[in-house]
């Protein structure tokens, strides 16, 4: 099938859709369809976003002086643990998977819904009630561990709402247990006639081996936080150096989780960039397989790295070894991807729209951030980085550069599906330059000071690394005022915005068949697919590179 | 020589160079390939930017080759990292022989260092230029790290074990110490000074500390206060193990295990000692959890160092007085604050 | 291009398929590869504990030895031998919903739900006997024996794997519970019964876990006796 066929500029007259499908807070809040379940996420974890948003904030103005002057020390560790639980577990690990991968998984797939619609609205009451633990924690005096929970502090030492917050995240672990298995589960079996595994969407491909971790790691976070949690009440001292247990069992399993955790935020990141890349350059993906198997081999070996966490915790110098290598093992694949994202540009059709320039600014966010994760992977360079600002940095790059950058790309790109409204094309592509500029600022010269030594979690710290504390600060000003942007256009659009047609960007995925925005079942008549991804010309007709 | 707005951290141990050098090749090899991504997407964007709606391009498809390229070279380059970060360390780890052995506990929120001399100190630690240094590390209650960045050395300080690290100072100043490590409320202030002396004035500041006695010898006296010796004793009485020239030998234990007698080894054998009890021995000797404290520990351990180096003088202390049998609940016996020096 | 849309074909009752599945067989290939997947979770779940148990028997080989010692090997044994009948109970649970024989069914799943019972009462009497002779971890732990932190270790970790084992039994209980329920009212049929089936899968691996469980904690010490 080639562009020519796909329907662009048909109007879109008034209509049912999943939205007017039903009114009122009960059709809502009862709902099964995924496309609802996924806008209540959204709302939920936008909300998140912007509270964890409001502790960075609050931790960017401490640093701005090194005095340690405009709160306490405890009001700032408890800031610092506030913004890695509500970020990390509250926004975004749902963020993509959560709102994206739920709306879109069944529709790109030919589905009329997930396997389990009950589960996934069960997952998402989850996920809120582990949030109003959270919540609870934090107005009742917040909890002051660091997201990382390490024992011995947390179990014997901390004096501040440990268990709530960490039951809230007991709690939503599940939640993402069960999304997980939802879309491992329809991914198996709910794919239309003739959408054959090489013919899924990347995005689908992704979020199947992000849905792995979820489903493999997850447990054991929540086993581990459970451990804590019988350490904490009842005294069983599973990691209590007084009898024998060791506090580093808790860093090994702490981190098998949290680390495939990283990947469970940037393996859908990259998803959307799969899917935003092919579309604005109007070509099927450069190394379709490769991609694919890519995120398979980063889901399997972001199991085997967590070692190296813990080259200067105490574990033998040989295991560290392992860990190093295994960890330069799994930079390969994010390369391999970036090269192929990078050579799907070359020879195309590109337009400068807006998810594009998301797209654009991951491959060289999250470029710089996967290198820097190679310093980190070296013992040696490890060694006097580790525990400092250059750590932050990196995973900052991973994770803010790398994931959300993805996740507004995505939310741009599908918004017009989503609501059925186009946004502001000007003011949405200056609010991602102010993001990617904003971003720079905040977050590269942090590199600089984590090389010179400055340690993370510091409220206060010695005055010559005040220059490019206040750098930071100023970036983080600017990223914030990027990030209010899209939610006051968005929001705007949905009242404002011009209609969407069916398929404003004129792509190939199956979600963009159906109108804008689709109906409660999402297709007519079950599609039968007959095409492959990406599919823009027959594949005979394309130029073999290399 | 700092100045207010410094972009690389100072160098003054003999690692630091060699750390630095593998960054700079990082440094290198990453902003090429930063720049070459960059480079090929600006250029690819504006070059291929879309000139008709209408546009749909031929396309292009990868071959196995340019894959296996871009997968199979960074691989050997990301192999160049591994090994020479491997190599340094490996040398972080292995200290040399001669090292000057320093004490040091960690504790909410300030670290306490104890010469081999005996000198103390509080968040300040006086070291001499071109001597390598090894630290025997532990903690009082929670995780911290001792990170001196002008060393590019760190270290997790972990409770009920010992980690070892160590460096050799290359310059005389003044030099950072940070807990790297998260440790409660007042984190970073859980911070000091590495001084750095010229050999002569290290010597006469270390032995300005006024008749303070050598640790070995302080835990000498523990053993006897503790009356340790009444059990552990060369001769046929001897109810628990000898421990001359116990330190770094094998040992084997009544469950079949073997392993070597090393800091660890000794603490866990003071404060939980039925854990791991020595071949032909029965598990009698009591806990003295709570009656002697971490720095008491490191005296004492630093006595049976001591009594292990061939060390004849040391070894006649083994005898105890007399034969009196001697029960661990003597009150009184934390180490007496002396000759602490605060900054 | 779309294949018509199945329609509930069932005369009596209303259709058991849900409205987004196609057929039968993609709904039951659903539930049970969601169980299996979920039962792939629950075993790193499980792994959490195994794995710290792993780490500190290698690290306290006596003093864990020592402490399964205190563990009441006929109170165990019994208990194992009931959750292998209930497991042989739940079996033939299945293959009566799979057959569609009610009254088997029902009977089936009472037993099953007896079983359980039976397990949890054992298990409830063993815990009373642990905490009156102070072995529950913590500051009210008194030992007998040169080991105490290592068996402090050993019941720490006794609890929580027991614990967390009867946390799933009772959750079991509930799932087999309301299956009686239903089944009560007739909504099993030999075309639909994947409730009792996956179920069943659960209720098989709660059995399996206490089967590694009841050798790491009661049997490791025999030997010394």
């Amino acid at each position: 099938m080639s562009a020519e066929l796909i329907p662009s500029t048909e109007p879109s007259p008034p209509r049912a859709s999943y939205l007017n499908a039903g009114y009122g807070v009960k059709s809502w809040l009862l709902t099964r369809d995924h496309k609802r379940i996924a806008l209540l996420y959204m709302i939920s974890i936008t909300f998140f976003f912007f509270l964890g948003g409001l502790f960075a904030l609050l931790i960017r103005l401490e640093l701005l002086t090194p005095e340690g002057d405009f709160v306490q020390a405890e009001t700032y560790n408890k800031l610092f643990t506030m913004h890695g639980i509500v970020m990390v577990f509250f926004f975004l690990i749902p963020s993509i998977p959560a709102v994206l991968g739920n709306f879109f998984i069944p529709m790109m797939i030919g589905a009329k819904d997930l396997a389990f619609p009950r589960l996934n609205l069960l997952s998402w009451y989850v996920f809120v009630v582990g949030g109003l633990f959270t919540l609870w924690a934090i107005v009742h005096g917040g909890v002051d561990t660091g997201w990382t929970f390490y024992t011995p502090y947390s179990t014997a030492f901390a004096s501040t709402r440990v268990i709530p917050a960490a039951l809230g995240i007991f709690i939503t672990g599940f939640s993402s247990i069960l999304t997980g298995l939802n879309f491992i589960v329809t991914i198996h079996t709910m794919r239309a006639p003739g959408m054959t595994w090489f013919r899924l969407p990347l995005f689908v491909w992704s979020h199947y081996a992000t849905s792995m971790i979820f489903v493999l790691g997850t447990p054991v976070i929540a086993a581990t936080i459970l451990l804590v949690a019988l350490e904490r009440i009842f005294h069983l001292g599973f990691f209590d150096p007084a009898i024998g247990g060791d506090p580093v069992l808790f860093q090994h399993l702490f981190w098998f989780y949290s680390h495939p955790a990283v990947y469970i935020m940037v393996l859908p990141a990259m998803g959307v960039v799969s899917e935003i890349v092919p579309t604005f350059s109007r070509k099927r993906i450069f190394g379709y397989r490769f991609v694919a198997f890519a995120s398979i081999a980063i889901a399997v070996l972001s199991f085997l790295v967590w070692g190296h966490h813990l080259f200067v915790s105490g574990q033998s110098v040989y295991a560290g070894l392992i860990f190093s290598f295994l960890s330069f093992l799994v930079a390969i694949p994010s390369a391999v991807k970036v090269f192929n994202w990078t050579a799907t540009m070359y020879k195309g059709s590109i337009s400068w729209q807006t998810p594009m320039l998301y797209a654009m600014g991951f491959v060289g966010l999250f470029t710089i951030g996967g290198l820097t994760g190679l310093f980190l992977a070296s013992l040696g360079i490890d060694v006097h980085v580790h525990d400092t600002y250059f750590i932050i940095a990196h995973f900052h790059y991973i994770m803010v550069g790398g994931a959300i950058m993805g996740y507004l790309g995505g939310i741009h790109y599908w918004w017009p599906k989503i609501s059925g409204k186009m946004y502001p094309e000007g003011l949405a592509k200056f609010a991602a330059l102010i993001v990617f500029i904003g971003f720079n600022l905040t977050f590269f010269p942090q590199f600089i000071l984590g090389y010179l030594g400055m340690p993370r979690r510091y409220h206060a710290y010695p005055p010559e690394f005040q220059v490019l504390n206040v750098m930071s600060t100023a970036g983080a000003s600017i990223l914030g005022v990027g990030y209010v942007l899209p939610l006051a256009y968005l929001i705007w659009s949905m009242r404002y915005g011009k209609n969407a047609v069916a398929n404003p960007w004129r792509a190939t995925g199956l979600e963009w068949r159906t109108p804008s925005p689709p109906p409660a079942e999402n297709f007519p008549v079950t599609p039968v697919v007959t095409w492959e991804a990406y599919e823009y010309r027959p594949r005979e007709e394309a130029k073999v590179i290399g | 020589m700092r100045t207010d707005f410094p972009l690389f951290p100072e160098r003054a141990s003999t690692m630091a160079s060699q750390v630095d050098a593998l960054y700079f090749y990082l440094i290198a090899v990453s902003a090429f390939f930063a720049l070459l991504i960059a480079i090929l997407v600006i250029y690819f964007a504006i070059r291929y930017r879309r000139r008709s709606e209408e546009e749909v391009p031929p396309g292009t498809r990868g071959g196995m080759l340019l894959e296996i390229a871009w997968t199979v070279i960074p691989f050997c380059i990301s192999m160049t990292f591994f090994l020479w970060g491997a190599k340094i360390f490996f040398r972080m780890n292995r200290p040399p022989d001669n090292a000057l052995q320093i004490y040091v506990v960690g504790k909410q929120w300030m670290w306490k260092l104890q010469h081999a001399d005996g000198m103390r100190e509080i968040n300040e630690l006086h070291v001499p230029v071109g001597r390598p240094v090894q630290l025997t590390m532990t903690s009082e209650d929670v995780i911290h790290s001792f990170f001196v960045p002008a060393f590019r050395m760190k270290r997790d300080v972990v409770p009920g074990r010992y980690s070892t690290v160590w460096f050799e100072a290359t310059r005389p100043g003044r030099f950072h110490l940070f807990c790297t490590q998260y440790c409660g409320t007042n984190h970073a202030k859980m911070i000091g000074w590495v001084e750095v002396m010229e050999p002569i004035a290290y010597e006469s500041w270390i032995s300005g500390g006024g008749g303070s006695e050598s640790l070995a010898s302080e835990g000498s006296k523990l053993f006897q206060q503790h009356a340790c010796n009444s059990c552990h004793r060369p001769d046929s009485l001897a109810r628990g193990p000898n421990l001359q020239g116990l330190f770094g030998r094998h040992v084997n234990l009544a469950d079949g295990r073997t392993l070597v007698a090393d800091e660890t080894y000794i603490r866990e054998s003071i404060l939980n000692p039925a854990a791991k009890v020595v071949e032909g021995f029965q598990p009698i000797m009591p806990t003295y959890k709570g009656l002697i404290g971490e720095e008491g520990i490191l005296q004492l351990i630093a006595y049976v160092k001591s009594v292990s180096n061939g060390n004849p003088a040391a070894g006649t202390e083994m005898l105890p007085p007399n034969n009196r049998m001697a029960a661990p609940n003597q009150p009184g016996t934390e180490p007496r604050p002396g000759h602490e020096r605060k900054p | 291009m779309a294949e018509p849309e199945r329609q509930p074909v069932e005369p009596h009752g209303p259709s058991r398929l849900q409205h987004h599945f196609r057929t039968m067989d993609q709904q039951r290939d659903a539930s049970t590869l969601a169980m299996w997947v979920f039962l792939v979770t629950e075993i790193l779940f499980f792994g959490g504990f195994f794995l710290a148990y792993t780490v500190y028997r290698w690290q306290f080989p006596r003093g864990f030895a020592h402490a399964s010692l205190h563990m009441d090997i006929l109170l165990g044994t019994i208990n194992t031998a009931v959750l292998i009948v209930s497991s042989l109970t739940m079996a033939m649970a299945v293959h009566s919903a799979a057959t569609g024989r009610r009254r088997p069914l029902m009977g089936f799943l009472s037993a099953t739900i007896v079983l359980g019972f039976a397990f949890l009462g054992i298990k409830a009497v063993e815990y009373t006997d642990h905490i009156r002779h102070h072995l529950f971890p913590g500051p009210g732990f008194r030992y007998p024996g040169p080991d105490g932190p290592a068996a402090e270790m050993f019941f720490s970790l006794y609890f929580g794997m027991t614990g967390l084992h009867a946390l799933h039994m009772i959750i079991g209980l509930g799932i087999v519970t309301t299956l009686l329920v239903m089944s009560y009212r007739g909504r099993f049929t030999p075309q639909y019964y994947s409730p009792v089936e996956v179920s069943g899968l659960y209720w098989h691996f709660v059995d399996i876990v206490w089967i590694f469980l009841f050798p790491l904690l009661y049997l490791i010490g025999r030997h010394l006796k």
